[in-house]
């Protein structure tokens, strides 16, 4: 899986791409790390629009990613969310702490 | 009970074959003509099931994962994942959502995903011996909703 982020205004914007199960969050939590290290943002964005699969691998990510951020004294919020990620990140509950929207109809933008 | 088709997969509990072991049923499951959310839901609950095996079962080793899916009942598609472990010990506890013996890496979430997003989980355990998870899933196939 890949992830590529883009650091503008504040805002470190990290898009996936691929699927995120516990074969990838492995590596994905260290690059996550890093960029948070490197940038320490007020504003991180997860865009899933290229997010083809999750399970709850994905879930202890975000979560991770979350605590990061709360230590920042940042915000996260995880945007573009496709059908089947959406279905785990309900599951999990994680709407209560993090902003969570869906991926726009025909596809993000 | 009338068993339609059936496939046994064994695979070693290395990351890489999380991947395989959702694509397999994935492609088992195809000739009931799933619609996108009951296949998107097998496959998850079938990558928590061998993730756990690979995270928890053979912590710190790598073992045996046997995957055996069968079409029961016309249309339920049954799929077993067992290993020969270390076993859950205490089988209630680690069924709660969040409880995880895992540490950070890990959500707390396996079990449940597996029982919310299938009609019915079974899961036996034995300390030493290992853990064999059965989820069951009836596919009423693209017509449906």
């Amino acid at each position: 899986m890949k992830i590529s982020g883009n650091f503008k205004n504040g805002m470190l914007t990290l898009a996936f791409d691929g699927e995120l199960d516990h074969h990838a969050a492995r590596d994905a939590m260290q690059k996550l790390g890093n960029k948070l290290d490197a940038y320490t943002p007020r504003f991180c964005v997860l865009d899933f629009s290229g997010l083809q699969f999750m399970d709850s691998s994905g879930v202890a990510l975000i979560l991770r990613t979350y605590k990061r951020m709360c230590e920042l004294e940042g915000r996260l919020s995880v945007a573009n969310v496709g059908p089947q990620p959406m279905r785990v990140l309900d599951a999990s509950g994680v709407e209560r702490l993090i902003e969570i929207s869906a991926a726009k109809e025909g596809g993000a933008v | 009970m009338k068993i339609n088709n059936y496939i046994t997969a064994e695979f070693p509990s290395k990351s890489v074959n999380e991947s395989l072991a959702r694509n397999i049923a994935a492609v088992f499951a195809l000739p009931l003509d799933p619609n996108l959310e009951e296949l998107s839901d097998l496959k998850t609950a079938v990558s928590e099931a061998v993730t756990n095996c690979i995270v928890h079962a053979y912590a710190g080793t790598v073992g045996s994962i046997i995957m055996k899916c069968r079409i029961i009942k016309d249309n339920v598609v049954e799929i077993s994942i067992k290993d020969k472990g270390c076993g859950i010990e205490d089988l209630e506890k680690a069924r709660q959502p969040l409880f995880t013996t895992g540490g950070e890496d890990r959500a707390g979430m396996g079990f449940t995903i597996m029982e919310s997003f299938t009609d019915e989980m079974k899961v036996k355990s034995r300390v030493g011996k290992g853990t064999a998870v059965t989820l069951r899933k009836k596919i009423n196939g693209r017509g449906s909703k």
